[in-house]
């Protein structure tokens, strides 16, 4: 393993199968135990850089490092020196002269884990960073699909929506690829990026062609802001071409399950229906976040302390 | 006031001479010369350039003295080989008027160092709204004939109409920022397969060329000259060759990064290569270079952009845009222009003195003229360069007060050797001489 995990390409499939692995050891480890707590991180200290809100992402990696035993900072921009205009830089030498072993950063510019891995030794996980990536996130997505499916290899994954603004799919895209996966990402062209086209994935702008040809269909969160600035018509307009509802559930294959990284806007990119149903996977991938990141923190620190 | 025998120079490339500096001109050039009383420069296997001029410089004061004054500025432009340079007008306060052109231009002379032509901003604040007094600042003591928003273009198509048709009356010129702001909004940098992969928001190459063919026949239009700041792809190159070839009275630059550098340095996140326009890709570069080998493209410009250190040591997307440029604009040119054989120095000469000084009406000043011919009687502007040398980028090295060299750690031809403002030697052995 790489020292930092600041996007999907820094895990090659031999490091990323052992995440996948050391997650599910963990949670066998765990499974009936009363006491959810493993020792390996004890003496350890962990922060949570967050400088967006992200309540579910931000809990979901203090679990993972309380689970493992070490002492988590959660240091939040708001309400912090951060507010009062310090620098990245300056925040990330005062963390470094805390100590911390570990610096998980959530951060609303693309990039900026990438310049704290330049101003702290310990390890820095990325959390989301602006429209860029979340390698955790794929890593729990690739967990559940494993769960579910028995395997990666081969299996076809279509990610639906606003693949332009998506640190997620970026995300799953390399990972997905690394693993052995098809991604199809499906999308009306204003929502994908230009230069799309090198990325190792296929491009469809029809919904309903690519459903029957699917093992996983995995949603995107749209914000309806969007439609503000023109990339589509009306939410309904986007919900009618792009949302996944009943009958489009119903011609997916037999098997196939539905997934999405949360929040979700019912109604707009997913139908309450098909969010309820069995295919979804959407409440096992919060279970899955808390194990999947565990191996994460396990990996990168769990050897001599730095 | 001490005159200076060159000895053995190649001007512009040529056969090797003397050149005799004296009061100010060049009193003499041929074989042996000797002059009692003049220092010797030694000066064997140097090339000797007309003092180079930029078109695009940000010097930052006043308002950003913390990143660079008239001085520093002006300092590192004659480290890099010039005897000129245009001052951008995005200053605090902007150079929209004749008393702020006038303030810098005067703090130009105090330093001594090169030529300080103040820009004057075409539009009042740089706001894109009404034009600034163009006319005031053109009868300044600045005497002002380039006019530009630069940081800024002036979108408004009929408001650029208004400009380009005004400046007419004093021989001016605009020079534009070619950025359609509709299709730039919160841009990070070339829209391509990186800022795919990299999430940083797209500056569509669309953007610029959209500018410049809209700019372009609005300058055929109404008969007046245009010139296109820091050109940076492959499309304005093909449109700037068809308005020539039409006749249009269009003139434009490119920067020495765009001509180095491209896309793929993002890939760091250092916003030290955040600049505006931004990088490209390989296929821009070299369309750049071939540009400015067939003279579509006119001048080299620096586009000098100094910054503190805080407003680049952060998040890509918080840094400001811009680049150092001014002391290695030279050995950027060798290395991208002379050394793989697109350039001869004569071309040098061409692009990066006698044509921006033509653009900018710096040729017809009798004494205080830029851009002239290594020549008997003309003013004695000069460069002497050492072709051969090689060094790697310091930036604590440089004399700009700011250090955000897009070059750093990389090694580049030709060394500055000595540089003469009308005769007074403002770098000599390589170092300032004030």
């Amino acid at each position: 393993m790489k020292r930092h995990l600041l996007e999907a390409a820094d895990l090659d499939r031999a490091d990323a199968t052992l995440v996948l692995d050391t997650a599910a050891q963990i949670d066998q480890a765990l499974a009936g135990r009363e006491v959810k707590k493993l020792p390996t991180l004890r003496g350890r200290t962990v922060v949570n850089l967050f400088y967006e809100d992200s309540t579910r992402t931000r809990i979901s990696f203090e679990l993972a490092a309380k689970r493992l035993s070490a002492d988590v900072i959660n240091f939040s921009a708001k309400g912090s020196s951060v507010s009062k205009g310090e620098s990245l830089k300056d925040t990330a030498l005062t963390l470094e002269a805390m100590g911390a072993d570990a610096v998980v950063v959530r951060h609303s510019s693309s990039g900026a884990p990438h310049r704290l891995a330049n101003w702290v030794r310990g390890s820095v996980v990325n959390a989301g960073d602006g429209t860029h990536e979340h390698p955790t996130q794929a890593l729990l997505d690739a967990y559940t699909i494993r769960q579910r499916l028995g395997r990666l290899e081969g299996v076809r994954v279509a990610i639906v929506g606003d693949v332009l603004h998506s640190r997620v799919a970026r995300s799953n895209v390399g990972l997905l690829h690394t693993l052995g996966a098809d991604v199809t990402l499906v999308a009306p062209p204003t929502l994908l990026p230009v230069g799309v086209g090198s990325w190792p994935a296929e491009v469809s702008y029809d919904l309903d062609a690519v459903l029957p040809k699917v093992d996983v269909v995995m949603m995107l969160r749209v914000q309806a802001e969007r439609m503000n600035a023109s990339f589509f018509p009306s939410a309904r307009e986007y919900s009618r071409r792009y949302g996944l509802d009943a009958r489009r559930m119903g011609v997916l294959p037999d098997d196939a399950i539905v997934m999405h990284p949360g929040p979700m806007n019912r109604g707009m990119e997913i139908a309450a229906e098909v969010a309820d149903s069995a295919r979804s996977t959407i409440v096992e991938q919060v279970a899955n976040g808390v194990s999947t990141r565990m191996a994460v923190l396990y990996l990168l620190l769990g050897g001599a302390p730095a | 006031m001490t005159s200076y025998l060159i000895k053995g120079a190649r001007p512009c490339g040529g056969e090797p001479a003397d050149i005799l500096l004296t009061d100010g001109r060049i009193a003499a050039i041929g074989e042996s010369l000797s002059a009692t009383g003049a220092e010797v420069v030694e000066a064997a296997g140097l090339i000797a350039l007309p003092g180079l001029v930029d078109l695009h410089t940000h010097l930052r004061e006043p308002g950003r003295e913390d990143a660079e004054t008239v001085e520093t500025g002006s300092r590192a432009a004659a480290l890099g080989g010039f005897t000129a340079v245009h001052a951008m007008a995005n200053t605090d306060p902007v150079a929209d008027t004749a008393g702020v052109v006038e303030q810098v231009w005067r703090l130009g002379q105090e330093a001594g160092l090169v030529d300080v032509v103040p820009v004057g901003a075409v539009t009042v604040g740089l706001a894109g709204e009404r034009l600034a007094e163009l006319g005031a600042m053109a009868d300044s003591a600045a005497r002002v004939r380039v006019f530009s928003d630069d940081g800024h273009c002036v979108a408004d198509p009929a408001l650029m109409r208004r400009a380009l048709e005004y400046v007419k009356a004093f021989d001016g010129v605009v020079a534009q920022h070619a950025e359609e702001p509709r299709l730039t909004v919160g841009a990070q940098m070339h829209e391509g397969d990186r800022s795919a992969r990299l999430g940083l928001t797209g500056w569509p190459a669309a953007a610029e060329e959209a500018i410049i063919a809209r700019d372009v026949l609005l300058a055929e239009h109404v008969g007046a000259r245009l010139h296109v700041c820091h050109v940076s792809t492959a499309g304005s190159v093909e449109i700037l060759r068809w308005a020539k070839s039409r006749g249009v009275q269009v003139t434009a630059e490119v920067t020495p990064h765009h001509l180095l550098l491209t896309d793929a340095c993002a890939e760091s996140y250092d916003p030290v290569f955040k600049v505006n326009p931004p990088l490209r890709t390989d296929a821009d570069v070299e369309a750049l270079r071939a540009g400015l080998a067939d003279g579509t493209i006119d001048a080299v410009g620096t586009d000098h952009a100094p910054h503190a250190v805080e407003d680049k040591e952060s998040e890509w997307a918080q840094a400001r845009p811009g680049m150092l440029g001014l002391e290695q604009a030279l050995a950027v040119v060798i290395e991208t222009m002379v050394e793989p054989g697109r350039l001869d120095w004569a071309g040098v000469a061409d692009r990066m003195s006698v044509r921006p000084a033509a653009i900018g009406r710096l040729d017809g000043l009798g004494d205080r003229s830029q851009g002239r011919p290594i020549a008997p009687g003309e003013p004695a502007n000069l460069v002497l360069v050492d072709p051969a040398a090689r060094a790697t980028v310091d930036p604590a090295a440089l004399a700009s007060r700011s250090r955000n060299s897009p070059y750093a750690g990389r090694e580049l031809p030709g060394r500055v050797v000595a540089t003469f403002l009308r005769g007074t030697a403002t770098v000599l052995d390589g170092k300032a001489t004030r």
